[in-house]
C-alpha cells in the first residue's frame, strides 16, 4: 500500500489539515476532499488546462501536480474568485458580458489562467488580443472559437484598469 | 401551424447575457462527475490493446484479490441483456448488415479499446489499479484498417457477415448521370479525402446509474437523455416509466453525445447486479480511443458543365469507414449529406453512390454537420477545381449557378425544397467586408515578399432541424422514430414561468433564448422564466439536441405553448376588462387593451385568476394556466451563407495559418444575435481543426496513434484568428419564428474555404489540388513534388517508410489525388 | 488518469536526498515540478516505487550572476527564467516552452534530467556549452553539456545523483535566435534550433547551433558551426552554413513528420535562427 501524507493547504482563504494518497492528484483533492468541483479535469496530459488553479498565486494545471507539492501552499479555484458578498471577479464578469463561454467546462481554467496573464502582466496600457492568446495557450476549449474568450480577458483587464485608475 | 400574431416583442433579437452563465463562471454547476451518491461504486473498463483478435482467457483473480473491489464482470456475465446496442436506422427496401454490439465484447475484439471487462470497486484509484491487474489471453486475428483494402473482403472484421461492405445506398435525381456527363463539355474528377476526426468535447463522457427499488435513474453527460430511457427500458427489461435519464450540466457534445454507450448500460446493469450504484468518468484517452469518431470517408467526385459555366451534372460515389461496429446512426451519416449536394446550386442531376465499410478502428457516427461537411466540402472545393478548368473566377462560376431567391421554395432533383434562400445577397455582404481588389494586391504585394496568402469561399447551404417526422421516421428516410419537440409552458400563481422542453442543451444557450421567446409572448421578464431541461421525469417526451435542431424544432414548440397561454390570458383579461380578447395584446411586460394601454393586467395578475379565485374566469374556462404540446415541422430548414477563409502559407516550411475569415450567415430572423456569433465562432475552429490540425490516426497494426490531446491537436487560441461576422436574414417559411439553425454552420462551411484559400495561395507554385488535413508534412511534400527537386520522399514511400504516419485511415491515397480531369 | 502507488518522503537537504535515493533503490525518482514525470506516471509509463520530492530543499533555488556566468538552482522554475531578460537566449526559449500553468511549475533541473530531446533547454545548454553540477554518494560532479545527453530520454546523471545546478556561461556580446517549429504553439518542438552568434565587424566570431527533437539527444550543428566561423554575417553565407545543418543529424519520424522533412527544417530554421541572431 502506497503511503498516506500529511497536507496541511490553504483554499480560498480556508486551512485544511487531510491525510491523502501520495498519489493523490491536486485535482481530485479540491474535488472528492474538499468538494469544489468547479475546478475540471478534461483530459490526461496537461494539454488542456480545465483544471487550472491559482498555487501560491500563480496558475498550475492541477491534474499534474500531486496534493501532497502542495502542503503549505496558498490555492485558490474558481469558487474563491467572487467576492464574499458574490461580487463577481472581474474576469467573471468579462466572460459573462461577453460570451466567453458556452458549456463552461472549459471557463473555471480559463479563467484562472487568465488571473495569472493579468497579475503576471508589467506593461501598462489595453492589453492586445495576441497577449491574451499567448496567455492562454495552455487552455483549451471546443466551443467558444476563442473568439469570445479573447474579447472576455480584454474586457476585465480594461475593467481592472479602470477601477485602478 | 398556429396562426396567433406574434406581439411586438421587446426580448427577441436582443444579445441579451445568458441565464446559464452564474453558475458556470463560479464554479458552482454540477457536470455528471461532480455528482457522488450514498454507496457510491465507481466503475473501469478493461480494453482490448489488440485491434482484432479472439478472446482466448481472462484471468480477474488478480483484480478481485485487490481491497475494496466489488466484481468483476464480463461480456457473458451480462448475456441477461435483452438487446444489443442500437443501431436506429432502416431505410425501407435498402438492406443493411447490422454487426452486433454488446456493451462487453463476446469473445471477439474487433478495435483498439474494445471493452472486455467491467471492473467495480469503492475507490476510484482501485479500480483502475484492478483493471490493470486483469490479465486477458489473446489470439491476434489479421487487421484491416484502410477503407479501399477492406473492400477487397480479404480480411474481414465480422467473419460471420460474410463481408466488410454492410450496404449500399444510392440516390439519383435529374436524370441519368453518366449521360449527363457525358454530354458534358467539361468532366473534373477528383479523390477526396475526408479523414477521420474527434469530437472531444472538453467534457468527457460519464455516468451515475442508479437502480433502485425496482426504478433505474441515469446521470449521464448526454445529448438524448429521452432516447437513452427508451433503450435502457429495452436493454434491460425495464418498465420506461421505471426508468429515468438526467442530463445535468453537460460540457459540450458535438454528436459525440448523441450515442447510447456501452459503458452507461454496464453501468445499469452492474447498479442493478450490485444494488448500489456505479459511477463511471471516461478517461481522455479513452475518449479518444472510444468516444465514436467523425467523417472518414474517401470520395470519388465527377462533375460536369459546360463550356460557359453552368454545371450540368454531379456524382458522388462515397466510400464510408464504418469502423468495426455501428453506433447508433453509424450508416446514416453520409445519406444525410447527400440531401445537401447540390448545395446552393441549381445543378440538374446528380447522384450519390454510397457504401459502408467495416474496418478495425472504433466506429464513427454523428459529429458537428454529421455527412452535411463533407458533402460541403466535397461541392465547394469541386466548385473551386471546376473553376480552374473553365478558367472563370470561383466566384462569378457560383453566381451563374446559384439558385435565385425568385426560385424559393426551391425543390431540389432528390425531391428536397429548400424553404428560403438569397445566395447571392450573403456573397455579396460578405465581398463588401473582404474588398476583393485590396486583397489581390495584397497578396500580389506579399507574394513578392515571399509570403504566399491565398483566399478561398465557401457558400454553403445545409439542412438541419432534424424533423420533420413523416419525412425521417420510419417510414420515410428510416430512422427508429420520428423527430419532433415537445414544450410545456407552466405559469405559477405568482406569474413566475417554468418552460420545459424536450431539447437537452450542452451549451447552446437555450435556457436564455427560449426564455426571450417566452417572454415576449407572456409579457413578462426572461429573468423569471425558467427553462428546465434534460430530465426525462420533469417534461414530456424529448428527442434532444443535434442536427441544429433545438431553435427551429424545440424552440418554435416552446412559442407555439406560450403563445397558446398568450391567448388563454388575453381571454382571461379580456373577461376582466370586459373586452374582446382580439383588442387584447402584450405590451410593455403586461395585457393591455389596445389604445388604452393603462387598462390591462399582469400575467402575476392573470395567473391569481387562473389559480387563485375562480370567478374571475370566464364561464367554462379551465383553471391554471399550462400548455403542453409537441410541434412537429412541415420540413426542414436550410440555413445559408459565404465564408471567407485567408491564409498564410510559409514556402518553406509548408505551415498554413489561418489569418483571417469573414462569415456572412443567414438563420433567419435572431432570437439573440450573440448567441448565434459564438456558434459560429466555435463551428469555425472545428472547422479548421479538421482542415489543418486534427486527425484521428490509425496505424497499419490498428494501434491508435493519436490517443491522448498530446497527438490529436485541437487548435488552440494561437492557431486560430478572431472572426469577422455578419448576418443576413431570411425568414423560413417552415415554421412561425422564421427561424434556422446556426449549431453547425461553420463547421459545414468551413473546410472547403480553407482547402480552396491554400490552394489560391499555391496555384502559382503548381499546386491545384490538395486534401486535408494540411498539416505543414502535407504541405511541404506538395510543395516539393510540385517544385519536381526530388528532396521530398515520393507519396508512394511515405507510407511505407512510416506507417505510424496513418494516412491510413481514409487517407492513404496520394497527397495529390491521381484522378485527373477528362 | 492516475498512476500506481508509491512511496513519498520529502528529502530536507541534497544530502538528504541522496541518502533517500540510496535507500529506496533503483526505482526510486527524485521529483522536481513533476511536469515531465507526473504525465508519464498516470499513463502509466512510468511507475517509480518512491518518490523523492525536493520541494523544500532551498539550497536548490535561485539564479546567482557572478562575473561571466549563470549558476541556475536545479528547482528554478521555466516561469523565472522567463522573466529573466539578462539571461538572453535562455529567457526567450523559456517563454516557448508550453504554457504558463506548465511554466509555473516545471523547472530546468528536471528537464535537464529528463533529458528530452524534443524540450526546449537541453539543446540550449548544448550550445551554449554550459553544464550542470550533480551531487551523489560519491561527492560532486560537474557534467559538460556535451558529456550530460546519452540516448533517448538517458542522461549520464547516474541513478542516486541529484543534478543541483546548472551552469551557463553569460556569453556576453553574442546575439541569439530560437526558431520553435511546431503545429500548436503549446507542442513539443517538431524540430527547434537555438542559435548564438558573436560578430565582429559583420564577420562570425563564433558560432553555436543547437538542435532540438533531431535525434535521440540534442545536438550541435557542428558543420554548419565551422562553415560560419570566420566568415561574413551576410546572407550568402549564412544561408551556406545553414546548408549544413542536418548534417550527421538522422532524425527520426513520428507522427508530424518524415526524416527528410525534420532535416529539412532543421536547415530553415537554422537560416533564421542564425539570421536573427547575427542581427542582434
Amino acid at each position: 500500500m502506497g503511503a498516506t501524507v500529511a497536507l496541511q493547504v490553504t483554499v480560498n482563504g480556508e486551512s485544511h489539515d487531510s491525510e491523502v494518497p501520495a498519489r493523490m492528484l491536486l485535482v481530485h483533492y479540491l474535488r472528492d476532499e474538499l468538494g469544489l468541483t468547479g475546478t475540471h479535469v478534461g483530459c490526461d496530459t496537461s494539454n488542456c488546462g480545465a483544471c487550472t488553479c491559482l498555487v501560491d498565486g500563480e496558475s498550475a494545471k492541477s491534474c499534474t501536480v500531486l496534493a501532497v507539492q502542495c502542503d503549505g501552499a496558498q490555492i485558490t479555484t474558481i469558487e474563491g474568485m467572487a467576492g464574499p458578498d458574490g461580487e463577481l471577479h472581474a474576469l467573471q464578469e468579462g466572460f459573462w458580458a461577453e460570451h466567453g463561454l458556452q458549456c463552461g467546462y472549459c471557463t473555471p481554467g480559463m479563467i484562472m489562467a487568465a488571473a495569472d496573464l493579468l497579475e503576471r502582466r508589467t506593461a501598462d496600457g489595453p492589453i492586445s488580443e495576441q497577449e491574451v492568446r499567448k496567455g492562454l495557450e495552455g487552455n483549451l476549449c471546443r466551443c467558444t472559437g476563442y473568439h469570445n474568450i479573447v474579447k472576455a480577458v480584454q474586457a476585465a483587464a480594461e475593467a481592472s484598469r479602470e477601477v485602478a485608475a | 401551424m398556429s396562426t396567433v400574431e406574434v406581439p411586438p416583442t421587446k426580448h427577441v433579437g436582443q444579445s441579451l447575457r445568458r441565464k446559464e452563465d452564474p453558475r458556470l463562471i463560479t464554479g458552482r454547476a454540477t457536470y455528471v462527475d461532480d455528482l457522488a451518491l450514498p454507496g457510491m461504486l465507481h466503475a473501469a473498463v478493461v480494453r482490448s490493446p489488440e485491434a482484432h483478435a479472439r478472446v482466448v482467457a481472462i484471468d480477474a483473480s488478480a483484480a478481485l484479490a485487490r481491497p475494496g473491489i466489488k466484481a468483476v464482470y464480463t461480456g457473458e456475465d451480462m448475456s441477461d441483456l435483452l438487446a444489443p446496442l442500437p443501431m436506429a436506422w432502416a431505410p425501407p427496401g435498402v438492406e443493411i448488415k447490422t454487426p452486433e454490439r454488446w456493451p462487453l465484447v463476446r469473445g471477439h475484439v474487433r478495435h483498439m479499446g474494445d471493452a472486455v471487462a467491467l471492473v467495480i470497486g469503492d475507490d476510484k484509484y482501485v479500480v483502475v489499479d484492478a483493471a490493470a491487474d486483469v490479465e486477458v489471453e489473446y489470439e491476434s486475428l489479421p487487421v484491416v484498417i484502410d477503407v479501399e483494402q477492406a473492400l477487397k473482403d480479404e480480411v474481414l472484421v465480422h467473419a460471420s457477415l460474410g463481408t466488410n461492405k454492410t450496404h449500399e445506398w444510392s440516390m439519383g435525381g435529374g436524370g441519368d448521370i453518366e449521360q449527363a456527363l457525358a454530354a458534358s463539355d467539361v468532366v473534373v474528377q477528383r479523390r477526396i479525402v475526408n479523414h477521420r476526426t474527434a469530437g472531444a468535447a472538453m467534457e468527457p463522457r460519464g455516468c451515475i446509474a442508479e437502480y433502485r427499488a425496482g426504478a433505474l435513474t441515469v446521470w449521464s453527460s448526454t445529448q438524448v437523455p429521452h432516447l437513452l430511457r427508451l433503450f435502457y427500458a429495452v436493454q434491460m427489461g425495464i418498465s420506461e416509466d421505471k426508468v429515468r435519464v438526467i442530463a445535468p450540466e453537460v460540457g459540450g457534445g458535438f454528436g459525440g453525445k448523441l450515442q447510447v454507450c456501452a459503458e452507461e448500460t454496464m453501468c445499469a446493469w452492474a447498479s442493478r447486479k450490485l444494488g448500489r450504484p456505479v459511477k463511471w468518468i471516461e478517461t481522455r484517452s479513452e475518449n479518444m480511443a472510444v468516444s465514436h469518431h467523425g467523417r472518414d470517408q474517401v470520395d470519388y467526385v465527377r462533375m460536369g458543365a459546360t463550356a460557359d459555366g453552368k454545371i450540368t451534372a454531379f456524382h458522388a460515389k462515397i466510400i464510408q469507414d464504418l469502423g468495426a461496429y455501428f453506433g447508433l446512426l453509424t450508416p446514416m451519416i453520409p445519406e444525410l449529406g447527400a440531401f445537401v449536394m447540390t448545395g446552393c446550386y441549381a445543378i440538374p442531376v446528380v447522384q450519390t453512390d454510397i457504401v459502408g465499410v467495416l474496418t478495425n478502428k472504433f466506429f464513427t457516427d454523428a459529429i458537428r454537420g454529421a455527412g452535411r461537411p463533407e458533402m460541403t466540402h466535397m461541392l465547394e472545393v469541386m466548385i473551386d477545381q471546376l473553376a480552374e478548368e473553365l478558367g472563370i473566377d470561383p466566384i462569378e462560376l457560383r453566381r451563374r449557378n446559384f439558385i435565385a431567391p425568385e426560385q424559393f421554395p426551391y425543390e431540389t432533383p432528390y425531391g428536397i425544397t429548400y424553404d428560403s434562400g438569397n445566395y447571392e445577397a450573403a456573397l455579396d455582404r460578405a465581398l463588401e467586408i473582404v474588398d476583393m481588389e485590396a486583397f489581390r494586391a495584397e497578396q500580389a504585394d506579399l507574394r513578392s515578399r515571399g509570403v504566399l496568402r491565398g483566399i478561398g469561399f465557401s457558400t454553403y447551404t445545409e439542412i438541419c432541424g432534424l424533423a420533420p417526422s413523416r419525412a425521417v421516421g420510419p417510414s420515410g428516410f428510416g430512422l427508429g422514430i420520428g423527430l419532433y419537440e415537445s414544450a410545456l409552458v407552466r405559469v405559477h400563481p405568482t406569474g413566475s414561468v417554468t418552460v420545459y422542453t424536450g431539447a437537452s442543451p450542452h451549451g447552446q444557450g437555450h435556457e436564455t433564448g427560449f426564455a426571450q421567446i417566452v417572454a415576449d409572448r407572456v409579457g413578462t421578464d426572461p429573468s423569471v422564466v425558467e427553462i428546465v431541461h434534460g430530465d426525462t421525469a420533469t417534461g414530456p417526451m424529448g428527442l434532444g439536441t443535434y442536427g441544429s435542431r433545438s431553435l427551429s424544432v424545440g424552440g418554435v414548440a416552446v412559442a407555439h405553448a406560450a403563445e397558446k397561454i398568450a391567448q388563454k390570458a388575453r381571454e382571461i383579461v379580456a373577461h376582466n376588462l370586459e373586452a374582446d380578447p382580439a383588442d387584447i395584446e402584450v405590451r410593455d411586460g403586461r395585457f393591455s387593451l389596445k389604445g388604452d394601454p393603462d387598462q390591462g393586467m399582469t400575467l402575476a395578475e392573470v395567473a391569481g385568476c387562473a389559480y387563485v379565485d375562480a370567478t374571475k374566469m370566464p364561464e367554462g374556462m379551465e383553471l391554471g394556466l399550462e400548455q403542453a404540446l409537441i410541434y412537429d415541422p412541415s420540413n426542414f430548414v436550410f440555413p445559408f451563407g459565404t465564408h471567407v477563409c485567408v491564409v498564410d502559407v510559409d514556402p518553406e516550411t509548408g505551415k498554413v495559418e489561418v489569418v483571417r475569415w469573414v462569415a456572412v450567415d443567414d438563420c433567419g430572423p435572431a432570437v439573440n444575435p450573440m448567441l448565434i456569433d459564438g456558434q459560429v465562432h466555435g463551428g469555425i475552429v472545428h472547422g479548421i481543426g479538421q482542415a489543418i490540425y486534427e486527425q484521428v490516426v490509425y496505424d497499419e497494426r490498428g494501434q491508435l496513434v493519436t490517443g491522448t490531446f498530446v497527438d490529436y491537436a485541437l487548435p488552440t487560441t494561437m492557431e486560430v484568428p478572431s472572426f469577422e461576422t455578419d448576418r443576413t436574414e431570411t425568414k423560413s417559411p417552415s415554421n412561425s419564428l422564421g427561424v434556422k439553425g446556426i449549431g453547425e454552420a461553420g463547421t459545414i462551411a468551413a473546410t472547403p474555404a480553407i482547402v480552396n484559400a491554400v490552394i489560391d495561395a499555391l496555384r502559382h507554385e503548381g499546386i491545384s489540388f490538395i486534401d486535408m488535413p494540411l498539416t505543414p508534412l502535407r504541405v511541404w511534400q506538395a510543395l516539393e513534388q510540385a517544385r519536381g527537386d526530388g528532396n521530398g520522399p515520393r507519396d508512394s514511400e511515405q507510407g511505407a517508410s512510416l506507417p505510424a504516419q496513418g494516412e491510413g485511415s481514409a487517407g492513404s491515397g496520394p497527397t495529390i489525388p491521381e484522378g485527373g480531369r477528362s | 488518469m492516475i498512476g500506481a502507488e508509491f512511496d513519498y518522503a520529502v528529502a530536507e537537504s541534497v544530502d538528504d536526498a541522496i541518502a533517500l535515493l540510496a535507500e529506496g533503490g533503483e526505482d526510486a525518482k527524485l521529483l522536481a515540478g513533476g511536469h515531465s514525470l507526473v504525465p508519464l506516471m498516470k499513463l502509466r509509463f512510468a511507475a517509480p516505487s518512491l518518490l523523492v520530492d525536493l520541494r523544500r530543499v532551498d539550497e536548490l533555488r535561485g539564479i546567482q550572476t557572478g562575473g561571466d556566468s549563470f549558476r541556475i538552482g536545479a528547482l528554478t522554475r521555466h516561469a523565472e527564467l522567463q522573466a529573466r531578460a539578462d539571461m538572453g537566449l535562455v529567457a526567450a526559449v523559456a517563454t516557448q516552452i508550453a504554457d504558463q500553468q506548465v511554466r509555473n511549475r516545471g523547472t530546468i533541473g528536471g528537464s535537464l534530467a529528463h533529458g528530452d530531446a524534443a524540450a526546449d533547454l537541453p539543446a540550449v545548454l548544448l550550445a551554449c556549452d554550459g553544464s550542470v553540477v550533480v551531487r551523489g554518494p560519491d561527492g560532486e560532479r560537474e557534467i559538460a553539456a556535451a558529456d550530460l545527453f546519452e540516448g533517448y530520454l538517458t542522461t549520464t546523471v547516474a541513478h542516486g545523483e541529484v543534478l543541483t545546478e546548472v551552469r551557463l556561461p553569460a556569453l556576453t556580446g553574442y546575439g541569439y535566435g530560437y526558431e520553435k517549429f511546431n503545429r500548436r504553439a503549446e507542442d513539443w518542438a517538431m524540430v527547434g534550433v537555438s542559435a548564438l552568434v558573436k560578430s565582429d565587424g559583420g564577420v562570425c566570431q563564433d558560432v553555436r547551433i543547437g538542435l532540438t527533437h533531431m535525434g535521440a539527444t540534442p545536438l550541435r550543428a557542428s558543420a554548419a558551426e565551422d562553415a560560419l566561423r570566420g566568415q561574413p554575417l551576410d546572407a550568402e553565407h549564412i544561408a551556406a552554413a545553414a546548408a549544413l545543418a542536418a548534417d550527421a543529424t538522422s532524425p527520426l519520424g513520428d507522427l508530424n513528420a518524415t526524416p527528410e522533412y525534420k532535416q529539412h527544417l532543421a536547415r530553415v530554421l537554422t537560416r533564421r535562427a542564425l539570421t536573427t541572431a547575427s542581427a542582434a
